[in-house]
């Protein structure tokens, strides 16, 4: 079956009705998506399917119809970082940094709906984002950022 | 600082413990260097901690976990800092499992001391306990412990190999090692103005003679501790590269789960497996005697198939249900009993003399699971007899203990890989998962497997946080001072843990995390019995952040704000006259006090009400105040904001620590509001995120956190910030509300909006 990821086709053998989060990690090669709960309820898979934010632990591969984007994706080929990921950094959110890649897909996702996102706004979109370190404040204000690093592009 | 002697940097400062009773020359003897052997072409190694290649690149190998605390930045920063190279550009490495990496402080804080008992008697033990842990050599990450225990080891690792550049650079110039100067990864001779750079140099350096003694830089003249530095794992962390336990990937590997009996350690009796069989891309199903295990071609049609299985599992060889357990170990506190780890004055006596005016209260706190974002996973491989073993994990040399012990190897047939851990909270020092992915892989002809756990699995196969009932009594004098009882009955962690490490010898004496947080807080109080009733159960119990530390502060901070209002002092206030003695305490407390503007009226403006709470707790050797405040809304309790200041006596990365502090109050309050490990029928009743969920994005409360650096004895930073933020959320709905919740979680009694 082909599904476009990141830009390429890839085809990809395996039973229909397998979660689009194991063919990326264990056919696919993209590790950067992570398995958290297998249940859509702490989002450390999501994904972007045409721009949405999506877990991917809970949608089969026959059911992928757009283009999915992980975080594989954000950082260009000569190592530029989306501005995310570098309000990230500057805030220096990750500490464990497992559920970091699904929360960093969410503020992706958040930030192309709504590029001046209130707090509300922020607990709306990321409140099913689980992380266990607390990194709760550090990505509120990192989100803040990358809004008005978006902006002045 | 004073020189110190390389003799004191090998083998750790417990040699000036003469007098110890274990053989003191196997103690003086070091440890081999591991990296030695298998050391790349171009590069030299100076120590276990440090490696320079002729392109100039250092590499400084990390003998801790890093498991989200930032420990691999501040390593890194110990060593640059004494080397003279610059921090961004020095590559880390987790060390192999080797005895050399042995962590002393960890066991340091095992010893039963308070923390502000500098007696000679309390110095002694900590030393002894420093060389009991090297002979158990347990290279370990817990206990809040490794910034203490690398203070030294890792300055002196940069100090030593930087002597030994700049000894190769005199010998090369022939001019006194005296008249040159180091810096950025250079040795310089001012007076004739040329340079070498360390990677020049390398090769001779590291034959050079470790030096005798090297003087470490004073405090006043640190480039980078002291100050925050941005993560060197920070960029893989936000582009998706950091590896992962279950990121590793071998040629042919396959993936495998594992599903064992509910009911911990019991057996597996049965097992029709034709099902699973069927199913395409399945490799093998494997009986593991109290469980199995299914290998396929990928992660999820090994879990897909593992449902398939119809197993017949034992009875469970603990109580079946939450009531029977909470019954054992309520009999075991009305048995008595038990230990008595603080005993001043005559506590029981003057509450049975002032009748009728002395207070009691019941508290419980339930079992809790760890829940790593990671599920437990790990992968492994035999070749020729010999097993490699990749995990994110916290006890590397445990898992080539019990691996030598269940496979009949000698420890140089094993190697363990550490990957970073996907959260670790005290559950990835067990080596549960490690071992089970070696027994899987065994059985799989030399093919590495990767074991990847649901996160059913990992819930309902933890080693759980105890759960504990505590009876508290006090009475009140005219001055406002207090006569307090503790007792307190619950399973023992060190016991339960101790037990399942193959070798691992018992720490002799009482299990002190079962009565942590109650028995070693800076009170000043003339009556004050402090008593902990160890529970005999099988329930597999372990560390959970914090340990001791993370239930027993409810406990005694709840009491302490119970007392305040039974005697109309201010809960705060109250703890500054108390903690007069101790100048570290009174200076967090006050800290809060100033940040959070206690005293000052609340307005109940869009709410029902709002109230404030206020808790303290030394633990892991840093002494921590907090006040939340809550306001009760028609959706529930809200908590609005948190003020937490924190004395480490040293920061050497302030930033870090502000980020440690939110880390433990969130996930204290995470526990406090809702979560709870029950039992039917001998097996765990929660499997997954929706009847075991933690704080919310929605529901974070605005945190602000005040570094303090005066208590003169560096202190941990990964536990500390839990400890008091329960109690303290609990006094403030006792504030805002009037309600007095006395059990975890809080939930039982409130909703959280």
């Amino acid at each position: 079956m082909d599904i476009k990821i990141n830009g390429k086709t890839v085809s990809i053998e395996a039973d229909p009705e397998m979660p689009l989060l194991w063919a990326l990690r264990d056919i696919a090669g993209l590790t950067g998506t992570k398995f958290g709960c297998g249940i859509a309820m702490c989002g450390a898979c999501t994904v972007l399917i045409d721009g949405e934010p999506t877990r991917s632990c809970s949608i089969a591969l026959e059911d992928v119809s757009g283009e999915v984007t992980t975080i594989e994706a954000l950082e260009g080929d000569d190592g530029a970082l989306h501005a995310v990921q570098e309000a990230w950094i500057e805030h220096q959110v990750a500490q464990c940094g497992y559920c970091q890649s699904g929360q960093i897909m969410s503020a992706v996702a958040l930030l192309e709906s709504n590029s001046t996102p209130a707090d509300a706004d922020i607990d709306e979109a990321m409140s099913s984002n689980l992380c266990r370190c607390g990194t709760y404040p550090r990505i509120r204000a990192a989100i803040h950022t990358a809004a008005k690093k978006l902006a002045e592009v | 600082m004073g020189k110190l002697l390389r003799r004191t940097f090998l083998i750790g400062s417990a040699a000036t413990a003469g007098g110890v009773a274990v053989g003191f020359y196997m103690y003086k003897t070091p440890y081999p260097n591991p990296l030695t052997a298998d050391a790349d072409k171009g590069e030299s190694v100076f120590n276990p901690f440090v490696k320079i290649a002729a392109d100039n690149s250092v590499t400084v190998i990390v003998p801790r976990a890093e498991m989200g605390q930032g420990v691999v930045t501040t390593m890194a920063a110990l060593v640059a800092e004494e080397l003279h190279v610059e921090l961004s550009e020095v590559k880390t490495e987790f060390a192999p499992a080797a005895s050399v990496y042995y962590n002393r402080a960890m066991l340091e804080e095992g010893a039963p001391f308070q923390v502000f008992d500098n007696s000679f008697i309390a110095e002694m033990t900590r030393d002894i306990q420093g060389v009991v842990a090297k002979f158990l050599a347990m290279q370990a990450t817990g206990g809040s412990s490794s910034t203490v225990d690398a203070f030294d080891r890792m300055r002196m690792s940069g100090a030593t190999a930087r002597a030994m550049l700049i000894a190769a650079a005199a010998d090369k110039w022939q001019v006194a090692a005296a008249s040159l100067k180091t810096e950025n990864g250079k040795v310089l001779d001012p007076a004739l103005g040329r340079s070498f750079a360390y990677g020049d140099l390398v090769a001779t350096a590291a034959t050079q003679d470790v030096p005798e003694t090297v003087t470490l830089k004073d405090p006043g003249d640190w480039h980078y501790l002291g100050k925050s530095q941005p993560r060197l794992d920070m960029r893989a962390k936000v582009t998706g590269k950091a590896g992962f336990g279950v990121d590793v990937r071998l040629p042919d590997m396959l993936f495998a789960t594992v599903r064992m009996n509910p009911r911990q350690g019991a057996k597996m009796t049965g097992m029709d497996a034709s099902a699973a069989e069927k199913i395409p891309g399945v490799v093998k199903v494997i009986n593991l005697g109290t469980g199995y295990a299914v290998v396929a071609d990928n992660t999820w049609t090994a879990f897909k198939a593992a449902d398939l299985v119809t197993p017949e599992w034992a009875e469970a060889t603990y109580p079946a249900t939450t009531d029977a357990i909470f019954a054992s170990i309520d009999a075991a506190l009305k048995a008595g009993g038990g230990f008595t780890m603080r005993d001043e004055g005559d506590a029981p006596d003057a509450i049975a003399a002032a009748s009728g005016k002395a207070i009691s209260a019941r508290y419980s706190a339930p079992y809790l699971a760890h829940a790593t974002m990671e599920p437990m996973n790990a992968t492994a491989q035999w070749t020729d007899g010999r097993l490699a073993v990749w995990s994110g994990n916290q006890a590397p040399t445990s898992i080539v203990t019990q691996a030598a012990s269940e496979f009949g190897l000698s420890a140089s047939d094993i190697s363990v890989h550490s990957t970073y851990l996907g959260g670790g909270f005290g559950r990835r020092f067990e080596t549960d998962f490690s071992i089970l992915a070696a027994r899987v892989a065994k059985e799989m002809d030399g093919k590495p497997v990767q074991v990847t756990w649901t996160r059913e699995e990992d819930m309902r196969h933890d080693m759980y946080r105890p759960g504990a009932i505590c009876e508290a009594a006090a009475v009140v004098d005219g001055q406002g001072v207090p006569s307090v009882v503790f007792r307190v009955a619950s399973q023992s962690p060190i016991a339960s843990t101790f037990g399942r490490l193959a070798g691992a010898i018992t720490p002799p004496g009482n299990d002190k995390t079962i009565v942590d947080g109650l028995w070693d807080q800076p009170y000043a109080l003339a009556n004050y019995r402090v008593t902990g009733i160890p529970v005999d159960m099988d329930i597999p119990v372990g560390f959970w952040r914090a340990v001791g530390h993370s239930h027993n502060p409810f406990f005694h901070e709840s009491f302490m704000d119970e007392i305040a209002h039974s005697s109309d002092q201010d809960p705060l206030e109250m703890r500054l006259k108390l903690m007069q003695p101790y100048p570290a305490a009174v200076g967090a407390v006050q800290a809060v006090k100033d940040m959070s503007g206690w005293g000052t009226p609340l307005s109940a403006d869009g709410v029902k009400s709002r109230g404030r709470g206020v808790a303290f707790c030394l633990s892991f050797g840093t002494w921590v105040a907090q006040v939340v405040q809550v306001a009760d809304t028609d959706d529930g309790i809200r908590i609005e904001k948190v003020w937490c200041a924190a004395d480490f006596g040293t920061a050497l990365d302030p930033k870090n620590l502000e980020a440690q502090m939110m880390s433990g109050i969130i996930f204290g309050l995470s526990s406090a509001m809702g979560q709870e490990i029950t039992f039917a029928d001998g097996a765990v009743e929660q499997g997954n995120f929706d009847s075991y969920d933690a704080m919310r994005m929605n529901q974070t409360p605005e945190i602000q956190v005040r570094v303090l650096q005066a208590s003169g004895k560096m202190g941990g930073a990964g536990e500390p910030g839990t400890p008091p933020s329960l109690p303290a959320l609990a006094n403030a709905i006792f504030a805002a509300t009037g309600k007095r919740i006395r059990q975890l979680p809080l939930s039982k009694e409130i909703t959280f909006a």
